[in-house]
């Protein structure tokens, strides 16, 4: 087989399973390229490669002995810092929780523990995943694989820097208004958010409770299936989880590389990219897009345009919403039960230290957002803002809803440009918010959407989206899947074999 | 009810106000940016304002859902060592906390 750091988590998982490699071995290989390379990438906040031999190992001896193991036993896994590991060092990219160890698992986590996977580490993050670049991380900058002078999305940017750069076959992602897809979308990888309710999110450390959602973030569009299937289901610790089946996806998936879409129809959104509303889009993102569309009506696919006019009120929404939902989530952040707590000398009362360990505790952006939500949560302000947006929120769905009576999916871009240098939106948050102008709408609705490869654009990777009703995840790997083959078949290899060996500037050169 | 701030009206004071709701002892610095940023991103987010909205209810989770029971069964909780090891400061068994009360009080 191919390099174990390069290759897909279903061939290792079928090589560990046919005895052609051990757990230890691949989780090795791992452990070695993030020694070698991690200084440089910083996709990881935390890796105990002792911990991970060790859980190899014991995969590799219950192989042995001819017990029966999951198709994931001994596949090496990363997970975002927002996800909490009993034990395991869990700080969600911010001071405040720096050297905090948690008394329990995730459910997800838990899941993916039980069916064997070998936990590599923890992945740096934007601070409580306030951000679109990874920049917000308290710890370290993220340097995105294909070019190590730019971004490498966020907030979920430790993740898709460690898959994309062979630092882990796959990992985990939490998304609340785009940041799976965006940095999949960004580093050449595959990344979905799945119908909201649809993972747990007990465990997870809350950004914005009505939106966030763990997912996939992987090589192939299989890998994405077969992980999400590993994580989701309904969990009575979360009162948000929908109590229905686990979907059938990777069958979805493999149905979808076969490259039929006969009879399925295709919205192009308008509002995202479409004419009119292609301010601010790169003429590169644009052109890989319209021809990944071609490729799904070469495959049979019916495709029309489709106008949803609120989604030109999806940005704004969100950064009313989340925010408002922060700053009451953040409050748990007090100094008293974990983390953190400044000045307590006995001089000074719980709110004068409270105050002092939130101002050393919290990073910059995550301040700006406690502090808009307090604004826009207060009377005088509620019925004109979050009242405003939660009803805006209402007018996305109804778009949707409409929008799924005439087609199947609906597809654009998943970010309007692609990776931009490192330090170029830092001081501007308006225009770091901009990068997710085309994942909102889904996330708000609480839609199942996907981003999958579509080309390169001056030299770096574009992320087609497609977007389904709520559980209707399988569509969008079915899709994505089409796509992915059809393109793998037509380039003779996959995306991410391209980014092997090319050359890595430290400084943007271009103009 | 008073109507929202017009335009890049998110003064240093309101700021300043807000920081200290929120429990945030932001410094002279910090006000001073953040008072200039938040009233640029007040500015773009108070486009929601051109929705017309009349008779459209507000959504407030993607998934409709009230009152989730499960079984009121009890389960251990988490060994009260393991969660005092977490915090900042314990003592006799218990989270130690900064007094509550002025010395006045």
């Amino acid at each position: 087989m191919s390099d174990i750091t390069t290759t897909s988590a279903a061939d290792l998982s079928a090589a560990l399973h046919a005895g052609d490699l051990t757990s230890v071995e691949v989780t090795g290989a791992y452990l070695d390229r993030i020694a070698a390379e991690d200084g440089e990438l910083g996709a990881y906040l935390h890796v105990d490669a002792e911990a991970a031999l060790t859980a190899a190992e014991a995969v590799d001896a219950a192989r042995a002995a001819g017990r029966e193991l999951g198709p994931l036993a001994g596949v090496p896994m990363a997970l975002k810092d927002v996800v909490v590991t009993e034990g395991v060092p869990t700080t969600s990219g911010s001071k405040i929780l720096e050297g905090w160890r948690p008394p329990y698992d995730a459910t997800l986590a838990a899941k993916l523990k039980a069916a064997g996977t070998v936990l590599l580490g923890k992945t740096n993050m934007d601070e409580f995943a306030m951000g679109s670049s990874t920049e917000n991380s308290a710890y370290r900058i993220t340097r995105n694989p294909w070019d190590h002078s730019r971004i490498p999305g966020g907030s979920s940017g430790g993740s898709s820097a460690a898959v994309a750069g062979g630092l882990a076959p796959w990992s985990i992602g939490t998304d609340t208004g785009g940041s799976i897809r965006q940095p999949a979308a960004v580093t050449g990888l595959v990344g979905h958010k799945p119908t909201y309710g649809s993972v747990s999110r007990y465990g997870l450390i809350a950004f914005s409770s009505s939106l966030d959602q763990a997912g996939p973030m992987t090589r192939t569009v299989l890998d994405a299936a077969l992980l999400h299937e590993a994580i989701a289901g309904h969990d009575p610790y979360d009162s948000t989880s929908i109590d229905s089946p686990v979907p059938v996806l990777a069958e979805a998936a493999r149905r979808g590389a076969r490259g039929d879409l006969a009879g399925l129809k295709v919205g192009v959104v308008r509002e995202l990219g479409g004419e009119g509303h292609a301010e601010g889009y790169e003429p590169g993102v644009l052109a890989r897009f319209q021809e990944a569309v071609a490729l799904l009506e070469g495959m049979g696919a019916e495709v029309r345009e489709v106008s949803c006019p609120a989604f030109d009120l999806a940005l704004p929404a969100y950064y009313l919403i989340a925010p408002s939902e922060a700053s009451s989530n953040l409050a748990r952040f007090d100094g008293v039960r974990y983390g953190l707590r400044v000045g307590d000398d006995g001089s000074r009362d719980l709110d004068e230290v409270m105050a002092l360990t939130r101002e050393q505790g919290f990073g910059p952006e995550v301040k700006r957002r406690i502090i808009l939500g307090a604004y826009a949560l207060s009377a005088g302000y509620y019925d004109a803002y979050y009242g405003q947006a939660q009803k805006v929120r209402t007018l996305i769905t109804r778009n949707f809803a409409a929008a799924y009576a005439d087609v199947d999916v609906l597809v654009s871009p998943t970010m309007p440009t692609v990776a931009f240098p490192l330090g170029s939106r830092v001081d501007d948050p308006i225009a770091m918010y901009a990068a997710d102008l085309c994942t909102l709408p889904a996330s708000l609705a609480g839609v199942p959407a996907i981003s999958v490869p579509c080309g390169l654009s001056e030299g770096l990777p574009v992320g087609f989206q497609a977007m389904a009703p709520a559980l209707g995840d399988d569509r969008c790997y079915r899709v994505a899947a089409a796509l992915e083959a059809a393109q793998d078949a037509a380039r003779g290899h996959r995306l991410l074999d391209e980014l092997g060996g090319r050359p890595r500037p430290k400084e943007n050169t271009r103009s | 009810m008073s109507t929202p701030s017009p335009k890049g009206h998110l003064t240093r004071d309101e700021v300043a106000h807000l920081a200290h709701l929120s429990r945030l002892a932001v410094s002279e610095e910090e006000l001073d940016l953040f008072a200039g940023q938040l009233a640029a991103v007040l500015d773009a987010v108070a486009e929601v304002g051109k929705a017309d909205v009349a008779d459209v209810a507000p959504t407030t989770h993607a998934v409709p859902m009230t009152n989730v029971m499960r079984p009121d069964v009890a389960r251990p909780s988490l060994p009260r060592d393991v969660v005092l090891a977490g915090a900042p400061f314990a003592e006799d068994d218990r989270f130690r906390v900064p007094r509550i009360l002025g010395e006045e009080a």
